[in-house]
């Protein structure tokens, strides 16, 4: 989802600014400076500061009771087994891709590259809508699926479908580039050494994509656990049952219970700051592997 | 397998890897199972109607209304994007300043943030006694529940993708254009404009495009400070729930296809823009 991705590192600032012809007038700086930091505190830092204000408004113990309530923990539960069922599923997914893609040519290889993103350009609610018309009481397979006792919609597996419908890009469009950018010749010269298909991919592959694809594993998990609209659609918000942290969280907004709301966000909020430290370590990462082999 | 491979390798030409079959032929079973298959169902469900039936529905006044709601808000939320995530990608790249690694590595904030903790964190700042609120309501602007709520939901889902897009391509800048330009006498402003901003302006446009169709779909984030009063602050990925809550499947599978479409439409373009903007800067991918 970002553009730049795992690949690209950053450059320092002292270059242009030690450069007469590529800086700015010190006011112009402090102008440009000044609406970009004040664009960011207040659209980005203000949210987050916002959702653990508003979880300890009401003090610790209303916090902590927020979160050991029955229903908050099963859909703790809920929302970790999604993503555990979801994130493996794409990852082997994305690997296969990238295999694929990155490492042969074939006819269509641009279309099946755009294929593989179409979840990104689609609403979560109609990612939702799908498996409704597919699975349920009045979907394509509805009848079949009632009398045989099977429940997908408003139940744990229409959850999960719809969490890796949304998510199946995520490991593979890290692993494309990165797997294109470092060619076959590796891999080649360990099959004509004799290794098999896995050795190779085991021995010679994965560790020179190992960062690029721990970054696709924590992006898609994030997005896992956090996904609302499509898991909304879905779900059917049966309490302790089908609901996952995300939906947990708007029930009780929408019961006025805004402690308890925030304080369940702010679990998820942590989650995010998690995800974007656990990015940028491997960012760091993989530009200090990068330095090595050049 | 064999013959997905003779089909998308009519040359046969000689592989010294393995696993072209398997890993091709997994992808395509996968792909379809989870995404292709489910995806037609919306077409052909739709299918069922008749032209006159599906127009009836998608240009009902209060779908209408939402469409015009969604679109232009995405349209301006974009448009501020564009203008802001520059500032903010110029700042990153060529100034430093203390706390420049947090405040990059919080721009990716929106992705890492399930939408409805940003929904409810922005109604929260936003409503009459929020932080933001208790500012903007004396001079008489209300936020919250109003139009003006949707777009400040957008913003904030949209801000990655424009810095994310514009920031590599400035890094990767020579600095010998703007030496040669200053050498020939151009002052700064007109260095930006003539030489540095129409080699921006092919990721600036894919980063303006990426963050309006996110925002045409986006729904976490908007519904809980939107309001949602029909006809004034009703999205359209909302119409499409109300009508799936009334079991009307038809109705809501008619607006999908339209949204759809667009967001069809708009990959393509995303994808000429993206092509363009390697091509005019040398890079690619």
């Amino acid at each position: 989802m970002s553009a730049a991705g795992i690949l690209h590192g950053r450059v320092d600032a002292r270059r242009f600014e030690n450069n007469a012809a590529t800086r700015e007038s010190p006011w112009v700086r402090r102008a440009i400076l000044g609406v970009a930091l004040a664009f960011f505190v207040l659209f980005l830092v203000l949210p987050l500061v916002a959702v653990f204000a508003e979880a300890l408004r009401k003090g610790w113990g209303t916090y902590v009771h927020a979160l050991t309530d029955a229903d908050a923990l099963a859909a703790i539960r809920l929302t970790l087994l999604v993503a555990a069922v979801s994130v493996p599923l794409n990852l082997v997914f994305g690997v296969a891709a990238a295999w694929s893609i990155a490492k042969f040519e074939f006819r269509g290889k641009h279309f099946l590259t755009t294929l593989i993103d179409l979840p990104f350009s689609v609403s979560p609610v109609i990612a939702g809508l799908i498996f409704v018309l597919l699975f349920g009481a009045h979907g394509w397979f509805g009848a079949w699926l009632i009398a045989h006792d099977i429940k997908i919609i408003f139940a744990v597996p229409g959850i999960v479908l719809a969490t890796v419908f949304i998510t199946v890009p995520f490991i593979a469009r890290e692993l494309i580039p990165l797997m294109e950018a470092q060619g076959r010749e590796e891999e080649e010269a360990a099959t004509v050494l004799g290794a098999n298909g896995f050795q190779t991919f085991w021995r010679v592959t994965l560790p020179n994509i190992k960062w690029g694809l721990l970054y696709g594993v924590i992006l898609c998990n994030a997005r896992a656990m956090g996904e609302f609209g499509a898991v909304s659609v879905v779900s059917g918000h049966i309490r302790g049952m089908t609901n996952t942290m995300p939906l947990h969280v708007e029930i009780l907004y929408n019961e006025y219970n805004f402690a308890a709301a925030f304080a369940v966000a702010s679990l998820l909020a942590l989650l995010a700051l998690v995800t974007l430290c656990l990015k940028s370590f491997i960012e760091w990462k993989a530009s200090q592997a990068a330095k090595d082999t050049e | 397998m064999s013959a997905v491979a003779t089909f998308f390798n009519p040359t046969r030409q000689t592989r010294v890897l393995p696993g072209f079959g398997l890993s091709l032929g997994y992808t395509l079973v996968y792909l379809s199972l989870m995404v292709l298959i489910p995806l037609s169902a919306v077409f052909l469900r739709s299918a069922t109607l008749s032209w006159s039936e599906f127009w009836y529905i998608v240009s009902d006044p209060r779908v209408v209304a939402t469409y015009k709601l969604s679109f232009g808000t995405s349209l301006l939320a974009a448009a501020v994007n564009a203008v802001f995530g520059l500032a903010l990608a110029w700042a990153l790249v060529r100034y430093s300043f203390p706390g420049k690694k947090l405040v990059d590595a919080l721009i990716d904030l929106p992705f890492a943030l399930p939408t409805a903790v940003a929904g409810i964190a922005l109604t929260a700042l936003y409503a009459g006694n929020g932080w933001v609120g208790q500012v903007l309501e004396p001079l008489g602007i209300k936020v919250a529940f109003t139009p003006l709520g949707v777009l400040v939901a957008l913003v904030f889902i949209g801000v990655p993708f424009v810095v994310r897009t514009v920031q590599p391509i400035l890094e990767d800048l020579e600095t010998e254009l703007e030496e040669a330009a200053s050498s020939l006498g151009a002052q700064r402003w007109t260095t930006f404009h003539r030489v540095i901003l129409p080699i921006l302006t092919p990721a600036l446009l894919t980063g303006f495009a990426l963050a309006f169709a996110r925002a045409v779909g986006e729904y976490g984030s908007v519904i809980f400070i939107a309001g949602n009063i029909p006809m004034v602050s009703e999205i359209t990925p909302l119409i499409i729930i109300t009508k799936l809550e009334q079991y009307d499947y038809v109705g809501a599978t008619a607006i999908a296809v339209v949204m759809l479409v667009f967001s069809f439409v708009m990959l393509l373009a995303i994808n000429l823009l993206q092509a363009w903007s390697a091509k005019r800067s040398g890079r690619n991918r």
